[in-house]
């Protein structure tokens, strides 16, 4: 029975390897929840960006005096084990809060976790609305720009285009439908003359690109909005340049300009598309200075959106804690409401109205540049030039 | 005019990739009968490796050598698994080399990335087929054009292979009667393994064509492998034509489909194998099983009731699990609810697969219609917690007793399969019907009223409802209705001419079974406070399959412990581990090859084996019932 003693022996190698990380007492503990399994190719720069993070803070003397230490977990993408993630961290693990998360449905699980344990969840990644605004609560902020942001910032440059006849694509659940649903809501409210003459809906992960490019090319649109990403994009960029969808088309898109989605791409980037994004090889401005510097010297590699959103959840956690004072919830919430703070990309402030935070993103068109994608022509839009007024906000949230 | 053509040729190019690897799936199940979970994987690791080598191999031939020289290697690891590790488990229950396949996917989902590194990988355009040809204004990638040809000599070829040579007779008459073949002398160890190459050389070769088109990243295996199965039972298990058809078929509706419906691609093959299995129970092309001579039931010890010392170390576990809340946290105890869900989740399907015989891929379906239950009645009708979970579960019971009816129509992989594409069109419904369900952001804020608030109580109460139930089926196992349900499971003939109805009882099992699951769905959105279209999803039918399978299929309550063990196990590993993929898959592939009966079913073994070397005891098990191989 030697496989059994093996067996044996790895439970107990794991054990071991359990104990070795937990913390000392007085140290400041915040649990980080994540899809590290299901979506590498973010989460590992996420994840560098984080740790950088607490590096920095830990070296700055830490929050008031105490060590910053972060709890990992990986949710695996499924809503259901991320909150069993989010409760070891609270229930066993007592940290002082809760952050992370990608996909928006495991950010709106563990917001809804937060907001019944009356834990404070500083959400990192998910770009539903939701998030803030219809399903928002007091114990949930959030820090990358929301779908509406993202939407209004792309159909500032959009609505400048003379295309008339639009056609979307956009995978097919909650991001893609709210992504579409508020940029063709904005646009229209810009240019009532525009038409919507076809949409596109490929379940997310499994576009069969090819019929999918030619039913949007036969509809014929002058201007196509995408929203697909990761996987996706690349087959559908790939058909769209074999079968010419893009020639002489303007086409408008969701993160393309991201490094993770803009990347693999290489010699078949598409030329042209505005798109929102992240060109850390041409900011040049102190504060990403300072950043990328530490980033390129710990890791010898270049940083992705998800090392920026990493390291500002940190960051921002740390932020919110000092000021606080404290690791009662709603001495945090009072903190981090309206909380201001430096960022790579400039000053961000955490709005009161919506805990919302003001980060904003990149928008340029996307380039070739020796045989990889790039983004030129690129400036930085301030999150809080792009939501909707206050009364509007007041009306879509509801009251805590 | 031209558009419909391009439209219909670009249906062709698509069915012609997914072509490739169900036939290889076809052929392996035709001949082994194993479930080859794995053969995405196979899929995947080809696209890795032909992306490899087209980026060190130069030119034309580097590039179609590479593809080639990858679809090789996959094949010889194919072999290799065989050989260590499905030869030595054909002779287990049925299905429980899904759990292998299983155990081994999971493990290469985390290899790949520690390999080949996180980032989606873009490989090169195949030299020649770059570009597209003009027809009539509309462009047709020559790469597609390569594809439709392909799609037809792969077809070709495996045709001439099996009707002309020694060797495909031989798989043929496999596919037809495996025990047939090895009593006339034929050595089968080699027939399995050159079948399981050339498949998985098929699946290998599927992916490494995807180069020029996809992105190579760690998810292609789920993207494919459930596709692909369902291609492969609408064409008819084992019936490599059955197989292009169905591919085809598949291909040109979604390509047409998705011009007037946009958002078909969803569930559109499962609509597709729903409608063609229910007009035509064995796919397209496939034929009626013939019937198996291996009777099941007979191959294992005969069920028994427990002896009163069992029932009092049952009642002592029982009771030592109801202690947990003196000494452990919140957190241990909110595991604790969830493992006891659980426990009743697999003692449901447990009970319609070891009890009844039909093995279910869908059975989450009725779990999270019990979860969509509770969603409803509390956030709609906002009835207090009691009165939900007393009727939450009935969701699930109404959604076992119309899929239930079409289901036990069929048999065996079939029936299987059915119950997935049920599974998979409820999981659209809620996943698109956003209005109601919320779609995939779900329903919020369902949180159990304050008597079963705090961890302890609602723990209790979970472990209560999951003792009840495992108690409540396992007297039905023993009861007049549980003979005959067995009865209809080791011989449809003979119990029918006995005078049972089997298609009654076998439906009557199926909406317990799912009305059980709706009750752990139900106890399930309390646990969470919320409820997802994941609760309907595949990958929580498979949890269930593993756990009942890891438990051992042959015994009447393995799947208790099954469930405790693999979702304590998934839970804590994901917790401790980065890997817990690569771990979990090792575990499982080690649980296979140690306890090839599963857990408990390996435990009744060896204590079968000291009571007969003892003195013989009660007369009931000194009389063992030989199997009538």
């Amino acid at each position: 029975m030697r496989a059994r003693n093996i067996i044996v022996g790895a439970a107990f190698a794991f054990l071991a390897g359990g104990m070795a990380h937990s913390a000392l007492a007085q140290d400041i503990k915040i649990g980080e929840i994540n899809s590290y399994s299901l979506l590498p190719a973010f989460t590992e720069p996420y994840r560098k960006g984080w740790q950088l993070a607490v590096e920095e803070v830990n070296a700055a003397g830490g929050i008031n005096g105490k060590k910053l230490v972060v709890i990992s977990k990986d949710d695996g993408g499924k809503p259901a084990d991320a909150q069993t993630a989010a409760n070891e961290l609270v229930s066993s693990e007592g940290v002082a809060m809760l952050a992370g998360t990608f996909l928006s449905n495991i950010g709106l699980a563990v917001s809804d976790f937060a907001n019944q344990k009356k834990v404070f969840f500083l959400a990192a990644e998910p770009l539903t609305d939701a998030i803030t605004w219809s399903k928002g609560n007091k114990y949930t902020f959030r820090l990358r720009p929301s779908n509406y942001m993202q939407a209004a910032m792309l159909v500032e440059a959009a609505a400048k285009l003379p295309a008339k006849r639009w056609a979307t694509i956009a995978p097919n659940y909650e991001y893609g439908q709210s992504a579409v649903a508020v940029f063709k809501k904005l646009m229209s409210e810009k240019r009532p003359d525009i038409q919507w003459v076809d949409e596109q809906w490929p379940p997310q992960g499994k576009i069969d690109a090819g019929p999918v490019v030619q039913a949007v090319a036969a509809a014929n649109p002058e201007a196509i909005l995408n929203v697909t990403f990761g996987a996706d994009l690349v087959k559908f960029v790939r058909e769209g340049n074999t079968r010419g969808l893009f020639k002489g088309r303007e086409v408008v898109s969701f993160l393309t300009g991201e490094p993770e989605y803009l990347d693999p791409l290489k010699d078949e980037t598409p030329e042209g598309w505005i798109v929102t994004g992240y060109p850390w090889y041409s900011i040049k401005t102190p504060e990403h200075d300072a950043f990328l510097k530490a980033y390129q010297a710990k890791y010898n590699d270049y940083p992705r959106l998800g090392s920026i959103v990493g390291y500002q959840t940190i960051k921002a956690a740390a932020a919110i804690l000092a000021k606080a004072g404290s690791t009662d919830p709603e001495k945090m919430i009072a903190a981090a409401e309206g909380l201001s703070m430096p960022s790579p990309f400039g000053e961000i402030t955490f709005r009161k109205i919506d805990h919302q935070s003001t980060l904003g993103a990149f928008v340029g068109k996307t380039a070739l540049k020796d045989g990889k994608g790039v983004m030129v022509d690129s400036a930085y839009k301030k999150g809080g030039d792009y939501l909707p007024s206050d009364a509007e906000v007041a009306k879509l949230r509801p009251k805590d | 005019m031209a558009f419909y053509v391009v439209q219909f040729l670009t249906g062709l190019a698509s069915a012609a990739s997914l072509f490739l690897v169900a036939s290889g799936l076809s052929i392996i199940f035709g001949v082994t009968r194993i479930v080859n979970f794995a053969h995405g994987a196979f899929y995947m690791i080809g696209a890795y490796i032909a992306f490899s080598l087209t980026e060190r191999l130069s030119g034309a031939f580097g590039f179609w050598g590479g593809i080639l020289l990858a679809a090789l290697a996959v094949a010889v690891i194919g072999v290799i698994v065989e050989m260590v590790l499905l030869r030595r488990i054909y002779h287990a229950p049925e299905l429980f080399q899904l759990l292998a396949t299983f155990g081994l996917t999971l493990m290469v989902e985390d290899l790949v990335v520690l390999i080949w590194g996180p980032d989606d990988l873009v490989g090169r355009r195949a030299p020649g087929f770059r570009g597209a040809i003009d027809f009539f204004g509309q462009n047709v990638p020559t790469y597609d054009l390569f594809l439709i040809v392909l799609g037809p000599v792969v077809l070709g070829i495996l045709w001439l292979l099996f009707q002309r040579t020694r060797w495909g007779v031989l798989v043929r008459a496999a596919t037809q009667d495996r025990d047939m073949v090895a009593a006339l002398g034929v050595n089968q160890k080699w027939l399995f393994t050159s079948v399981f190459a050339v498949g998985v050389f098929l699946a290998a070769l599927g992916g490494a064509l995807q180069i020029p088109r996809d992105a190579v990243h760690h998810a292609m295996d789920l993207r494919i492998i459930v596709e692909v199965f369902v291609v492969v039972v609408i064409g008819g298990l084992g019936s490599i034509v059955g197989a292009f058809v169905a591919a085809v078929l598949v291909s040109e509706l979604n390509a047409f489909g998705i011009l007037i419906f946009p958002k078909i691609s969803i569930i559109l093959v499962f609509l597709v194998m729903a409608v063609v299995l229910i007009v035509r129970p064995w796919g397209l092309f496939g034929k009626p099983e013939a019937a198996a001579r291996k009777t099941p039931g007979l191959t294992v010890n005969p069920w028994r009731p427990l002896t009163s010392n069992e029932r009092l170390m049952a009642l002592a576990a029982l009771v030592v699990a109801a202690t947990l809340p003196l000494f452990a946290g919140n957190y241990l105890l909110t595991v604790g609810s969830e493992i006891a869900i659980f426990v009743i989740f697999a003692v449901s399907l447990h009970f319609l697969m070891s009890v009844g015989g039909l093995a279910s891929f869908g059975h989450a379906a009725y779990f999270g219609l019990g979860a969509y239950g509770i969603a409803f009645l509390a956030k709609m009708a906002g009835l207090p917690m009691i009165v939900c979970l007393l009727l939450g579960p009935l969701l699930g019971c109404m959604g076992a007793a119309v899929f239930g009816f079409f289901a036990v129509q069929l048999s065996g992989v079939y029936f299987a399969m059915l119950t997935l594409a049920f599974a998979q069109i409820v999981w659209s419904i809620a996943f698109q019907w956003v209005e109601v369900t919320g779609g995939d952001n779900g329903i919020l804020g369902l949180w159990p009223s304050s008597w079963a608030a705090s961890p302890s109580h609602f723990y209790w109460l979970a472990l209560g409802v999951a003792a009840l139930v495992t108690v409540a089926l396992r007297a039905m196992v023993f009861s007049p209705f549980g003979y005959a349900l067995r009865a209809t499971r080791d011989s449809l003939l003979r119990s029918e001419a006995i005078g049972i109805d089997a298609k009654r009882i076998q439906w009557t099992a199926f909406v317990i079974a799912g009305t059980t699951a709706g009750i752990g769905g139900a106890l399930f959105a309390y646990l969470k406070g919320s409820v997802f279209p994941d609760n309907l999803g595949i990958s929580l039918s498979v949890d269930a399959l593993v756990m009942v399978l890891l438990g051992g299929v042959e015994t009447v309550s393995g799947a208790v412990i099954g469930a405790i063990v693999y979702k304590a196990l998934n839970i804590w590993l994901v917790s401790q581990t980065d890997l817990s993929k690569l771990v979990l898959g090792g575990f499982i592939v080690l649980i296979v090859v140690v306890f090839p009966k599963g857990i408990v079913g390996m435990l009744e073994m060896l204590a079968q084996r000291r009571r007969k070397a003892s003195p013989p005891g009660s007369p009931l098990l000194a009389k063992p019932i030989e199997s009538a191989e």
